[in-house]
């Protein structure tokens, strides 16, 4: 296995990727939204509306913690409802959300790297080159993975910040992120960035344009949903064990359909598509 | 030296088309040999095959003594190619473009700056190194794509329709590199074009193709005795009077004359017999002002082979 090649594969994309402003345009604007327009809202709305209102609305979220299992409630114990909401709705609710940001960074720069270079006519060049199929493979793998976990993982950064600086005086200090979140950061996002381009690459190799495999790869999307869905019925709540199964059966998963696509992918089939 | 490709009954099919049909033949080290035909030939199947990018269906082929199926890796270690188009990134510059083909045919990192300032220096493109390859001309792409072909310093060069949808000035451009690559460097050269004049010009010997078969196979001389066993020659004099023609009949090998004013034409067997055919005009005091055999072009070949559809 040539590394040399894999890496100048994966830099190759990305310098590729950085010049195309609809692939990465996505990659500025949703962040911004996750980690700043969506805390402020909700961290800065309930000290500025009337306190009536605030609970008038929070009596429906009380009955919405009261769904959460009773390790997780007891964060709300001594609360007051403003403090309650805002943990409620940064701590909890916006937390799946997060999961949207891997799967779809995998999923734009894997579709625009495999079909992508298909649709410009330079694939044939790439083919020609002693690259193995593995290598090729693997460099693409790791154009996307990389920038979707390194995004994935800013954004929480500047969330934690945002967070923290907008309810500093409401929360009485330096709350978040809560012990939830550090699975969620660092075990369940990478595998969900495995998991994206795992099934897009899988998907591009069959696929003639970008639109094509990306739109089939971006259904993962319903994943994300599920567990939001899921947290919001009180189904399932994203605690530490959650989380850690959730990330393993994601790993699981990703990692099989990573291994399916190796084997599965040769140059040959390429070549009869160009 | 050992031959760089051997290809045996190769056969490649897509569904019901036979892409390559049956192709059998051998190309030698310094050799620039043509792969001729319309589109639809198999000319870049043929190469895809050779290259180990596509499996056969059928026969076997070896380059560098390596089979493409199982050492393809290797044999692109050894083979650059030149694509139909060009193929570049061209979000990229051509210094980036260069660089990343160098790294992939496994040119050590030290050494890779340098060779792309040669390469770039070597097709004149380094005024523009910097630059992205979207701001180029068709010509100065082809180049760098040629360049890319080139930089791990292939001992074989596959061409792919070289000067496809160039400007005659930049396609003539492309040919001299081609020929100088080929007449200074030694380098084996596979040229797949539809480009009679070019593959005129470029190729030791061609493989005629139509649907996937080699229809005739050898260099212009070995193809123009196949098809025209007999040869014309073309003798103009001085004046009409001049034109006899007497006790050329009886020389051996002379077919037929004909007189047409000052010009005569001499039907002969062979290319060998027009030097007696001037010997006897010269012993006759015949003023002979120019003597012209008459030579078949590529073109004639082709499309006398391609109505035939025979070798």
């Amino acid at each position: 296995m040539n590394w040399r090649s894999i890496w100048a594969i994966a830099r190759k994309d990305l310098k590729e990727v950085r010049q195309n402003k609809a692939a990465w345009m996505p990659a500025v604007i949703v962040p911004v939204i996750f980690a700043v327009v969506m805390p402020l809202a909700f961290i800065l709305l309930p000290q500025m509306i009337p306190v009536e209102d605030i609970e008038r609305e929070l009596g429906d979220m009380q009955q919405m913690i009261e769904l959460l299992p009773p390790q997780l409630a007891s964060v709300f114990a001594g609360l007051g409802l403003e403090q309650a909401f805002v943990l409620y709705m940064a701590g909890f609710m916006l937390a799946p959300l997060f999961l949207i940001m891997p799967l779809m960074f995998a999923s734009i720069v894997g579709a625009e790297s495999f079909v992508g270079e298909r649709e410009r006519k330079t694939m044939e060049a790439l083919l020609y080159t002693p690259a193995s199929d593995t290598e090729l493979f693997l460099g693409k793998v790791l154009a996307a993975v990389v920038p979707a976990i390194g995004i994935s993982w800013l954004t929480y950064v500047v969330y934690i910040v945002v967070v923290n600086a907008a309810g500093f005086n409401l929360m009485g200090g330096i709350w978040f992120p809560l012990p939830t979140w550090w699975p969620l950061m660092f075990w369940v996002t990478p595998a969900f960035a495995l998991l994206g381009i795992s099934a897009t690459v899988l998907v591009s190799s069959r696929t003639r344009t970008f639109m094509e495999a990306y739109q089939l790869s971006g259904s993962l999307v319903v994943l994300v949903l599920a567990i939001v869905i899921g947290q919001v019925t009180g189904v399932i709540a994203l605690s530490i064990l959650t989380g850690m199964l959730i990330g393993a059966v994601l790993w699981v998963v990703g990692g099989v359909l990573l291994y399916f696509s190796i084997r599965m992918f040769k140059r040959s089939q390429l070549v009869a598509k160009l | 030296m050992t031959t760089i490709i051997e290809v045996t009954q190769l056969e490649r099919t897509f569904g019901e088309n036979r892409a390559v049909d049956g192709m059998t033949f051998t190309v030698e080290p310094g050799e620039v040999f043509g792969l001729l035909g319309p589109n639809g030939a198999g000319k870049t199947t043929t190469v895809r095959l050779l290259n180990g990018i596509l499996p056969p269906s059928g026969g076997s082929a070896r380059v560098f003594g390596l089979d493409p199926v199982t050492e393809g890796d290797q044999v692109r270690q050894r083979t650059g190619v030149l694509t139909e188009t060009p193929a570049l990134y061209e979000r990229l510059t051509a210094r980036d473009n260069l660089a990343f083909f160098g790294t992939l045919t496994g040119i050590p990192a030290a050494d890779l700056p340098r060779r792309v300032d040669e390469m770039l220096e070597f097709f004149e493109l380094s005024a523009r190194a910097d630059d992205k390859v979207e701001t180029f001309s068709k010509g100065m792409k082809q180049r760098l794509a040629l360049a890319r072909a080139l930089i791990h310093k292939p001992p074989l060069l596959f061409l792919d329709e070289p000067t496809s949808g160039l400007d005659p000035e930049a396609a003539q451009h492309v040919n001299g590199l081609i020929a100088d690559l080929s007449h200074q460097n030694g380098q084996t050269i596979v040229l797949a074009t539809h480009n009679l004049l070019e593959a005129q010009r470029l190729c030791d010997r061609v493989a005629i193709m139509n649907r996937g078969r080699i229809l005739a196979l050898g260099s212009l001389d070995e193809l123009s005795r196949k098809l025209w066993p007999v040869t014309w020659v073309d003798v103009d004099f001085y004046s009409p009077g001049n034109a006899a023609s007497g006790g050329l009949e009886s020389l051996r090998g002379v077919i037929q004359v004909e007189h047409n004013g000052s010009r005569l034409s001499v039907q002969v067997e062979s290319r060998e017999i027009i030097p007696q055919v001037i010997r006897r005009l010269v012993e006759m005091d015949a003023s002979v002002l120019r003597v012209n055999p008459r030579d078949y072009t590529l073109e004639d070949i082709y499309f006398t082979l391609q109505k035939a559809g025979v070798s």
